[in-house]
């Protein structure tokens, strides 16, 4: 028992420590995740809330700067670039970006469809080679002995099987 | 029991005759079953009040816009105006912008609201140096 409390102790310390937090694992934990404070207000693109709580741009640049001094200027003074600047300074997309919509679904449904092809090769398979034979009872002959049977034993004469057969001609109605 | 369904039925059915088309701002959402309901021009004049404060904040601006395009309407171009003068006070170009985008948004299918309320506000937009989006070419993805 202790032997297998060091096993484990060896375990935790060596094996597993290296798996949850190797060097590779945690730089990328750290490192490719842009931190979000979830405690403060955001920035969101969204139809029903025209003005976001705050711009997109944060930390502006010497010229974006001096562009949102010349905004507290007249308007009729800045070109239609500079104007176009500052709307995107603010807001990240558009209406009519936000509206867009993409090409995704098709490749879902051409996912989709491939796994459901994949998945019905592996269907037939399955019957071909692991299948046995089915029951003697399913053959021709072996259903044509029921039939007779049933027909002789008059199966449901009123509405059902036997009211089907005509007696006399000896054959189907 | 059956009072509470035949009151549901009938707040039901108010709301069916109440849902005329309209162009612009209709009545606020508010269905009471008693006292007087706000008219529409009560509506206009309560929120053209609210953008024309002279020293309304960014947040106020923001707020207020956010719940107007919340409404079941498109705000009347006297409200609009207000609004953009409220962003030329606050010095915010962008904003102005996005109202205008809001408002086309807004319309949904009725597409004749757009222009008309483009129209109404074109001396505004020429007087503050606001662009459309058609302008800035945003108005396509």
């Amino acid at each position: 028992m202790l032997a297998s409390r060091a096993l484990v102790r060896g375990l935790q310390s060596g094996f597993w420590r290296r798996v949850s937090t190797s060097s590779a694992a945690w730089v990328a934990h750290t490192h490719d995740v842009d931190v979000v404070d979830c405690s403060v207000p955001q920035y969101n693109n969204r139809l029903d809330t025209p003005l976001p709580d705050v711009p997109f741009v944060r930390n502006l640049s010497v010229e974006q700067k001096k562009l949102k001094e010349n905004e507290k200027g007249s308007w009729t003074q800045l070109t239609k670039e500079e104007k176009l600047a500052l709307y995107r300074l603010t807001h990240e997309l558009s209406y009519a970006e936000m509206r867009q919509g993409s090409k995704e679904w098709m490749t879902v449904l051409g996912g989709v469809f491939i796994f459901l092809g994949f998945t019905g090769l592996l269907v037939w398979w399955q019957r071909v080679y692991v299948y046995g034979d089915v029951p003697h009872t399913l053959s021709q002959e072996s259903v044509a002995q029921q039939t007779q049977r049933m027909i002789d034993m008059r199966v449901n004469p009123v509405h059902g099987f036997s009211n089907k057969w005509d007696y006399e001609k000896k054959q189907w109605k | 029991m059956f009072r509470a369904a035949l009151r549901l039925s009938v707040s039901g059915a108010r709301s069916l005759t109440r849902s005329r088309p309209q162009y612009t701002a209709s009545v606020a959402a508010r269905s009471y079953s008693h006292g007087k309901q706000e008219t529409d021009e009560e509506f206009d004049a309560r929120w053209v009040t609210y953008f024309s404060k002279p020293d309304i904040d960014a947040w106020e601006l923001r707020k207020g816009m956010n719940t107007l395009i919340g409404y079941d309407l498109v705000p009347e171009p006297k409200i609009l105006e207000a609004a953009l003068r409220a962003c030329r006070r606050l010095n915010d170009l962008a904003s102005a912008i996005r109202i205008l985008e809001a408002v086309k948004d807004k319309s949904g299918p009725h597409k004749e609201i757009y222009p008309y309320v483009l129209q109404e506000l074109q001396p505004t937009l020429n007087e503050l140096g606001i662009p459309t989006p058609e302008e800035l070419g945003i108005d396509k993805a």
